[in-house]
């Protein structure tokens, strides 16, 4: 479903992702860890679209995305959570998550080049029974996905993201991303900033999510998580992949180890166990 | 040839000036990533206090120049510890709505100390002129540029040698690593501002002297001047700003020599726009750069709107609708028509500003083209006055948003920078062109406002029409805030990048907010043509765009009755209290400085 080929991106002399190949099929969940400064998050916004490789190839669905925008990414139904939570602060749950089903808009935003955009600025101020009915849907379908989230979300669906706890913000995320009816979802440390109830959580719902059927690329410091969730760990460190297989293979892979303590276990106290 | 000779020493000496406005701009955006708009106001600052000390104090050159380096520096000082330091910790808007603000009453404070009119500023220099090669230079071109490098010079020595200087470099390469290191970024930021200042004081002492006479419409001209440079050069980079000064004043220079005067502050604009949509990082800055860390939320205040519940807007709507069937005066009435008219260019800066963060400092620019096209079309093609100014709101949407476009990539300080140049094309263009605008007459005999027909002339229907254009507007503006398209803007505005990755395209809801907001602003110019009878390129001006941001920045951004109630207020309060006219501009520039510092949400909370 998603592969990629000698992916590479240079920040003047750090190659933060050097040469990455990668495939992930339809309905597996692959993890990435690696210590801090690895190259995970940069190799994300590789895939989408929010920064452009200097080498190297992106399929999705057999067809070329590299270098494609962010936008197009988006309709093509690759949706993302962000490491440091980029909810918009100033929006509703409710707003935030409706953003995330903005691809979908079909009866407001008519295919017609050149003027489709002042139709969908006509639209949206006549707002004719088509456009009131997907709008309906969508909402109807919005609480459907916060639903999910047990009574964590549900209750704060009218109050600003930017007075939610950090973890319900990292939920509100997940939400937004759920909204686009991803075909692949990327998570970037879904559980960064949580503790272990919430943590145990989250490893409910992305597990979940996989039973449905739903391709996911994660990335996780959390090792337990990992090992229990993923059909393929792969190792990235300094930007280069430097192991790939099952969770029980990569744990005991000595390149692995010593990428970890070589770093002196920078921001992977979990490790310590997980070894 | 020769005369080549005299528009290159002329370009480069014009450029040198421009190089200490600018390098101070570059040290204050190192180290705090701000554009600061009151540059300029210190510049016209450092000309009247050599202009005191010169005409008043009969001080020696070598004398004049040191005071108005240390009284610029102490405004700078002020500036800094009062205006700016404590909004250290708060939203990145607001110390961009500060420096506007500290612009806007230091300028006044001039003005109203000196006068508007123009004064003569003798360069206490001998005038002769030097014959080198085929051109002339004179004793001053060789002071201003003995002045330039020898800041240079200084600037260099401390930067480079002294440990306040490592400080500075420090603190613009990575602010948080060198506080960490035990750097005092408050020192720093006094040391940088105090810098800026005298070099920006002497600048315009220079120029005052050049051109024997000062007023105080120079000083924005230097903020654009400087910004121009800087961001030429590179915003932060020091040497770039010098190089890009230099740059900028041949171009004038060459300009003027090809196509006259007035064209001269065209050519700078067009450089900086072009600098902006090709190379937004400066001409030497390294082609691609990481994309920057996510800032999320932080641009505007985080509040909650204050809900006013319907029926209290119904009623408010009915007592202004029947107003004037009381016994009230022509002056309430001439008072409320203004604020309507006020109030539907708020309404559409805060839809712009305030729902999709792009803080348009050019915003007059949109009246006037809605204006023009609508007196313009009554006038030559007797097109009936209502069509008109229908006509002059489509203008004004779908020419302002062409214009305005090539900046949809730009964040932040740079939106500002870009919208107050466009809108000073704009008024350039109206100047130039003359086979259109008649030029620097203006257009008078403008047919006043009629509707199928009927005109109107009382004072009660010209209310009455304002009135529910407004509030048309203002329901219309609601209705989309209320849609898609609302949350769509906002999201934009709180995160461009997870906008983008959620498939919402920058350019596409950017566009639509402009055509509105164009829209809105283009009927309001139009109406205010037709009442006027006159207006020329000086009708709507920069005054005009910053008293529209301070009426958002009090309502609220965002926020649609917001806009409506201050534009009320900010009208309406100064006539209740019978200010002079003269002391008003001081006023809302002291309101937006209070009200960025203590109420940045405005009164209703932003949207």
């Amino acid at each position: 479903m998603l592969s990629l080929r000698g992916l590479t991106r240079r920040f003047g002399g750090l190659t933060a992702v050097d040469a990455i190949d990668l495939d992930l099929p339809k309905g597996e969940l692959i993890s990435i860890i690696g210590p801090n400064g690895a190259g995970k998050t940069t190799l994300f916004n590789l895939v989408t679209g929010l920064d452009r490789p200097d080498a190297g190839t992106v399929h999705f669905e057999g067809q070329d995305v590299t270098g494609l925008s962010p936008e197009r990414l988006a309709a093509e139904g690759i949706a993302r959570t962000f490491q440091l939570g980029r909810v918009f602060g100033n929006l509703s749950v409710m707003d935030n998550v409706l953003i995330g089903a903005h691809t979908r808009l079909r009866a407001v935003k008519p295919a017609v080049p050149v003027i489709g955009p002042l139709l969908e600025l006509g639209l949206a101020l006549l707002r004719p029974a088509g456009v009131r009915d997907e709008e309906e849907r969508l909402r109807e379908e919005v609480k459907a996905i916060l639903a999910r989230f047990g009574e964590r979300l549900l209750p704060r669906i009218d109050q600003p993201a930017y007075s939610l706890s950090y973890a319900n913000r990292r939920r509100v995320e997940i939400a937004r991303a759920l909204a686009l009816r991803p075909r692949l979802l990327l998570l970037d440390e879904p559980t960064a900033g949580m503790n272990p109830t919430e943590t145990a959580e989250m490893q409910a719902l992305v597990a979940e999510l996989k039973a449905e059927g739903l391709t996911i690329l994660l990335i996780e410091h959390k090792l337990e998580m990992v090992m229990r969730l993923s059909d393929r760990v792969i190792v990235m460190d300094e930007g280069k992949k430097i192991a790939e297989g099952p969770g029980e293979e990569v744990r005991n892979d000595p390149k692995v180890i010593e990428a970890y303590l070589g770093h002196g276990l920078s921001g992977t106290p979990e490790l310590e166990s997980a070894v | 040839m020769s005369s080549w000779l005299d528009y290159t020493i002329n370009g480069l000496i014009v450029g040198n000036v421009y190089a200490l406005v600018a390098v101070g701009l570059a040290l204050i955006f190192g180290v705090s990533r701000l554009i600061n708009f009151a540059q300029g106001s210190i510049y016209l600052v450092g000309a009247y206090i050599g202009w005191v000390a010169v005409v008043q104090l009969h001080t020696p050159l070598p004398l004049t120049i040191i005071v108005v380096a240390v009284a610029a520096a102490i405004v700078g000082l002020i500036i800094e510890r009062f205006g700016l330091r404590p909004l250290q910790n708060s939203v990145r808007i607001a110390p961009l709505l500060a420096t506007i603000g500290i612009s806007f009453v230091l300028d006044q404070l001039v003005m109203l100390t000196f006068s508007p009119n123009p004064r003569a500023l003798p360069s206490q220099l001998p005038d002769v002129r030097f014959q080198v090669g085929g051109g002339t230079i004179g004793p001053l071109d060789l002071l201003i540029a003995g002045v330039g490098l020898t800041s240079a010079l200084l600037l260099f020595v401390f930067l480079r040698y002294s440990k306040l200087g490592w400080a500075v470099r420090a603190a613009s390469q990575d602010r948080d690593a060198a506080m960490q290191m035990g750097v005092d970024v408050n020192r720093v930021n006094q040391a940088v501002f105090g810098i800026a200042a005298a070099l920006g004081g002497v600048s315009g002492m220079l120029v005052g002297m050049y051109y024997n006479q000062i007023d105080t419409a120079m000083s924005l001209q230097a903020t654009l001047k400087g910004v121009v440079a800087e961001v030429v050069g590179g915003a932060g980079n020091v040497p770039g700003a010098v190089i890009g000064s230099l740059l900028l004043g041949l171009v004038e220079s060459y300009g003027v020599a090809v196509f006259g005067t007035s064209y001269r502050n065209l050519f700078a604009f067009l450089l900086l726009v072009v600098v902006l949509v090709l190379r937004p990082n400066g001409l030497f800055a390294s082609a691609r750069q990481a994309p920057p860390e996510p800032l999320t939320g932080t641009f505007i205040a985080p509040s909650r709107p204050v809900r006013i519940p319907r029926w209290a807007l119904l009623v408010a709507a009915a007592i202004f609708a029947i107003l004037p069937l009381f016994p009230v005066s022509f002056y309430v009435l001439q008072t409320l028509i203004n604020a309507w008219l006020l109030g539907m260019l708020a309404l559409s800066l805060t839809l712009v500003a305030g729902s999709v963060g792009q803080v348009s400092l050019g915003h007059a620019a949109l009246l006037a083209i809605g204006a023009y096209t609508s007196a313009l079309l009554s006038l030559n093609f007797s097109v009936p006055v209502g069509f008109a100014i229908i006509c002059g709101g489509l203008m004004s949407a779908a020419l302002g948003t062409a214009l305005i476009s090539p900046s949809f990539r730009l964040r932040g300080h740079y939106v500002s920078i870009a919208t107050l140049a466009i809108g000073e094309i704009v008024s350039l263009v109206i100047l130039n062109w003359e086979s259109v605008t008649r030029g620097p007459i203006g257009i008078s005999g403008i047919p006043p406002l009629s509707l199928f027909g009927y005109d109107l002339i009382s004072p009660n229907s010209i209310y009455w029409f304002s009135f529910v254009v407004m509030v048309v507007l203002a329901l219309l503006q609601g209705r989309l805030l209320g849609s898609h398209l609302g949350r769509s803007f906002r999201a934009i505005r709180d995160d461009d990048i997870a906008a983008r990755a959620y498939g919402l395209s920058l350019n596409r809801y950017k566009s639509l907010a402009f055509i509105f907001g164009g829209f809105a602003a283009g009927v309001s110019g139009g109406i205010a043509a037709h009442l006027y009878s006159y207006i020329n390129h000086e009708t709507f001006n920069t005054q005009q765009s910053i008293l529209a941001l301070t009426v958002v920045i009090l309502g609220g951004l965002g926020n649609v009755v917001g806009a409506i109630v201050g534009a009320v207020a900010l009208v309406g309060l100064p006539e209740v209290f019978r200010i002079a006219a003269e002391y008003r501009i001081l006023i809302y520039g002291i309101v937006l400085l209070l009200l960025v510092r203590f109420r940045p949400q405005g009164l209703l909370g932003t949207m």
